[in-house]
């Protein structure tokens, strides 16, 4: 076991949006996160990586404890050290280059020296296919373009595990299948992820575990064949045929 | 006829005198523009920029005390004149012993005046800049100050350059109330040349052309800012 979520509990004002979320995560898993919108997926990811603070859970990673809610600014910086995020909407740094956006947080945030900064750099975006376009700046790109870079950004800080947020969301329909052949190439490659997605074919064959949340809960988690082929839980039926009617 | 070319006559040396008093007072007033006014102007503008800077920054990061410092400072520059400002400071403040040469005393009031504009466009600057830019950068193992510095501030002097241009501008021309504080400064000097030779009209108009000179220079120079800015991607989608 590599990453043990325990217990995530969040409320927004008088909303209480995580209820307790627990999740084991183990070395090369690919976990979908699936629920249907406001069911919390997104803060689930965000409380993880201390963008939002949660009012109560831990995480043990590599064995080392961290409570969400008390963590000092040096465990979060250790936490955030073994992880990269990948958003909805990219978030590339929009007055960096193509390969600034790779190397700045190497150079700065984690001190590395400019020459092994850019090697690193320049074999995460050869990896999504993006290292003939280094010079270019965001606003340059498509979003699949984009999206494909802040998977290198990530890449490149060689993290333990990567978060997703709908990866694909904010992606026109043509330019999704790039991006998530990148992800099945990283998942292949034995990368730990946290996908949260729409993309059913995505969590049906890439992933191998899913996490089935609603209105807060953890409505049901296991290997991802159980749940698309014997959902236990009413509500992850009721999911299940949800998206496949939408589909037809 | 013979009175006629008389009075052409003497019509010609007027225009000569006139002309002549041009030609001599405009590199007076140039040399005063070139040394006192850009100069001033320029230090002035930094002085602006320095405080709006940090004004700005105060404000974003929401440090409650000096917030409130900050607006109350803001408050009461935006909302006396300029020309006020620069009596209390100048002629003012002598009474409680605090004495400023009127070279100080214009650097420092045109420079928290300015301020306290540019510090509102750089606040709605920063305010811009979309959160995820941080976050972003937080995830990528930076610090504030890292992300503050690389990211968000670059972008929000994007966002804010073609309103502090018109700072700049404005700042050119407001060294010119320096003179109702004696500075030997263009306008001072206009004023006292047009004392010793009349002509008060030729040489204020004189003393305008120039700033119009200035200013127009500084609009050009801000038009090849923006589109410097805008081929290194500095337009935000
Ligand atoms: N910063 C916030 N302040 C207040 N409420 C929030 C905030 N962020 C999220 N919420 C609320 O928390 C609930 C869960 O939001 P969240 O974004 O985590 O859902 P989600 O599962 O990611 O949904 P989606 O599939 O639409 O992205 C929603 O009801 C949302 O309105
Ligand atoms: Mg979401």
């Amino acid at each position: 076991m590599m990453l043990d979520i325990q217990n995530v509990r969040k409320r927004f004002g008088d909303r209480e949006v995580l209820k307790g979320i627990s999740l084991t995560v183990d070395k090369g898993d690919v976990v979908a996160i699936l629920g249907p919108s406001g069911s919390g997926k997104t803060t689930f990811l965000r409380c993880l990586n201390f963008l939002e603070k949660a009012d109560g859970g831990a995480l043990v990673f590599d064995g080392a404890h961290f409570d969400l809610h008390t963590a000092s600014k040096a465990d979060i910086a250790r936490v955030r050290k073994k992880t990269a995020f990948v958003f909805q909407n990219f978030n590339l740094f929009l007055n960096k280059t193509v390969l600034q956006n790779v190397t700045l947080g190497l150079e700065k945030g984690r001190g590395m020296k400019k020459n092994d900064a850019r090697a690193a750099a320049l074999r995460a975006l050869e990896h999504v296919g993006m290292a003939d376009r280094l010079e270019s700046y965001p606003s340059q790109l498509s979003g699949g373009q984009q999206q494909r870079v802040a998977i290198a950004r990530a890449l490149a800080s060689d993290p333990e595990i990567i978060y997703f947020d709908e990866p694909t969301s904010a992606l026109d329909p043509e330019l999704i299948g790039e991006v998530l052949s990148v992800m099945r190439q990283l998942a292949k490659e034995g990368m730990t992820m946290l996908v949260v997605t729409h993309e059913m074919d995505f969590a049906r064959n890439v992933s191998n575990k899913v996490l089935f949340m609603a209105d807060g809960t953890a409505v049901e988690t296991g290997p991802s064949r159980d749940f698309f082929e014997n959902p236990k839980a009413d509500r992850s039926r009721d999911f299940i045929r949800s998206i496949l009617a939408a589909r037809e | 006829m013979a009175f006629h070319s008389l009075g052409r006559e003497r019509g010609d040396s007027m225009v000569n005198e006139h002309w002549q008093m041009l030609t001599e007072s405009f590199p007076q007033l140039l040399e005063y523009g070139i040394k006192v006014t850009i100069p001033l102007s320029i230090l002035s503008f930094a002085l602006g920029l320095a405080v709006a800077v940090t004004v700005a920054l105060i404000q974003y990061a929401n440090v409650r005390f000096l917030r409130r410092l900050c607006r109350f400072y803001i408050w009461i520059t935006r909302g006396t004149p300029l020309l006020v400002q620069l009596f209390i400071v100048f002629y003012g403040l002598p009474d409680i012993g605090i004495k400023l040469s009127n070279y100080l005393s214009a650097f420092l009031v045109l420079g928290f005046n300015e301020g306290a504009y540019m510090a509102e466009t750089m606040r709605g600057a920063l305010e811009s800049v979309p959160r995820g830019q941080m976050e972003a950068g937080y995830c990528a193992g930076m610090n504030y100050v890292q992300i503050m510095g690389h990211v968000v501030l670059p972008q929000a002097f994007r966002t804010a350059f073609p309103a502090l241009g018109n700072s700049m501008i404005a700042m050119v021309k407001d060294t010119s109330m320096a003179a109702s504080i004696t500075m030997a400064e263009m306008f001072r000097q206009a004023q006292i040349i047009s004392g010793q030779r009349g002509d008060v009209l030729l040489l204020y108009c004189e003393a305008a052309v120039i700033y119009l000179l200035f200013c127009t220079a500084l609009t050009w120079l801000q038009r090849l800012g923006e589109k410097l800015l805008a081929k290194r991607g500095g337009v935000r989608a």
